[in-house]
């Protein structure tokens, strides 16, 4: 009876349509059912042994990549009660930790955060000392420096967010960098020669800081950009990059092993 | 009908192969007169300039976007008080919160200290006891006039244009002009107002 019960499920209009090959039997089969899934055919169709030595590998691409979904996961979670102005932010980040049910999430945001950039620091680590930044693996190495990027700036604008003093300070002393930028930077070489008739074209109030920080110091329109920018924008670079990134292993020759 | 457009659809549908039966597939398949080659050439680039014109207005509207035209934040020329409302040797810190200076009334002469630390940007705080300017960030030290001494700070406070309203008599203060110690400006006449 559950042998009926199987069939009719599997020989269902329904199931066929999700499962339109049945289960693979040859290698063939195997490797046209990775490609032919929308979620299987991000993985490779097959895997190096060497791939799997933790030794070699460290996984800490992976590690970082498992990182970012819990952070995509739980940043949207915490997007439901946070509210980024000036007068809730801080009380929203403190209800969330403290009366939430399962406001744990926030704090596993934060440590994911801390994990990620220490993750992906060791995983340039590993590529770096195995030597897997080299030809055919040199553009590669490049979309993971600017990933590198990325995740640090996904790092300081979520710090932010809280709007406690050190949120607020840190923001400042790490956005004051900007304004040593050269030409935009209002103290940055070769600022003061940018002159229009005699007027300063670059100040504090049109520099790459104020564009960044939408003001002269940190307030609560610098909070809202650097929301959006958390949330949205640079997640979205990353997510694309990520993607070119894992595609490109399996273009260079998959994952790299020892030679 | 041109030569040129017959040559290239040849040389690029069959190998070079001279033959009767080549030449009246050739001339079937060439383009029309409507589209010349120069013609062509002439409609890309003025799509590709329009093309490119548009993404590079489209470009500096989204960056022009990012600089706002209006601020909620405190005017940088405000007006303190009275000359006389500021006692000697004291430091006053009713303008820190808003405005961001103390008001120093030092050896005859008064003057706008801005309190921004020099080293990396945090609010230092006026400590009366210890009679210094403290930074709780990295621990930087001022004395009463603004020259550092202590932590990890390159150069003293810096100064903001401080004058008289000759309208009211009232103070005025200009945070927008800034005057450095390390470049000589603090005995600018724009930099203090003399006291008795």
């Amino acid at each position: 009876m559950l042998k009926d019960l199987q069939k009719a499920i599997v020989k269902s209009q329904v199931w066929k349509s999700i499962f339109r090959v049945g289960i693979p039997t040859d290698n063939r089969k195997r490797a046209m059912a990775m490609l032919g899934n929308v979620v299987l055919h991000l993985h490779p169709i097959k895997v190096k042994k060497s791939g799997l030595r933790m030794s070699y590998t460290w996984c800490m691409g992976g590690t970082a990549f498992f990182l970012f979904l819990v952070e995509t996961i739980t940043g949207v979670l915490l997007m439901f009660y946070y509210r980024p102005t000036v007068e809730y932010a801080y009380f929203d980040m403190v209800d969330l930790r403290e009366v939430a049910a399962f406001g744990v999430m926030r704090e596993m945001h934060r440590w994911g955060a801390h994990a990620m950039v220490i993750a992906v620091w060791l995983h340039m680590f590993r590529v770096f000392m195995t030597g897997s930044y080299k030809p055919p693996r040199e553009f590669n190495w490049n979309v993971g420096v600017i990933l590198l990027v990325l995740t640090l700036l996904l790092s300081f604008t979520g710090y932010l967010l809280p709007w406690d003093q050190l949120a607020i300070w840190a923001i400042t002393v790490g956005s004051n960098m900007a304004r040593a930028t050269p030409l935009l930077g209002h103290e940055g070489p070769g600022a003061s020669f940018l002159q229009l008739g005699g007027t300063q074209l670059v100040h504090v109030g049109s520099d790459a800081r104020f564009g960044l920080i939408a003001g002269r110091t940190i307030g609560g329109g610098t909070l809202i950009r650097f929301y959006v920018l958390h949330c949205v924008a640079i997640p979205l670079a990353a997510a694309f990059l990520i993607a070119v990134h894992f595609w490109r292993v399996r273009r260079d020759g998959g994952i790299s092993g020892p030679v | 009908m041109s030569d040129e457009p017959e040559q290239e659809s040849t040389a690029g549908e069959t190998p070079p192969v001279r033959s009767e039966t080549a030449v009246p597939k050739a001339s079937q398949t060439a383009p029309s007169d409507d589209v010349t080659r120069r013609g062509f050439f002439s409609w890309a680039a003025v799509a590709w300039v329009g093309f490119t014109a548009a993404v590079g207005g489209c470009v500096s509207a989204w960056g022009r976007f990012m600089f706002p035209n209006v601020l909620y934040e405190p005017p940088t020329t405000f007006k303190v008080g009275n000359p006389a409302d500021f006692a000697p040797g004291v430091v006053d810190t009713r303008f820190v919160e808003d405005n961001g200076v103390w008001i120093v009334n030092e050896e005859g002469r008064l003057y706008a200290l801005i309190a921004i630390c020099t080293h990396l940007g945090c609010p230092p705080n006026w400590l009366e006891a210890q009679n210094k300017f403290k930074c709780p960030c990295h621990g930087s030290g001022y004395y009463k006039n603004g020259i550092n001494f202590e932590g990890p700070t390159p150069r003293p406070l810096e100064r903001a244009a401080i004058a008289i309203d000759a309208s009211d008599g009232q103070v005025v203060v200009d945070k927008a002009r800034k005057f450095l110690w390390e470049q000589g400006q603090w005995d600018d006449p724009a930099a203090y107002i003399e006291v008795a």
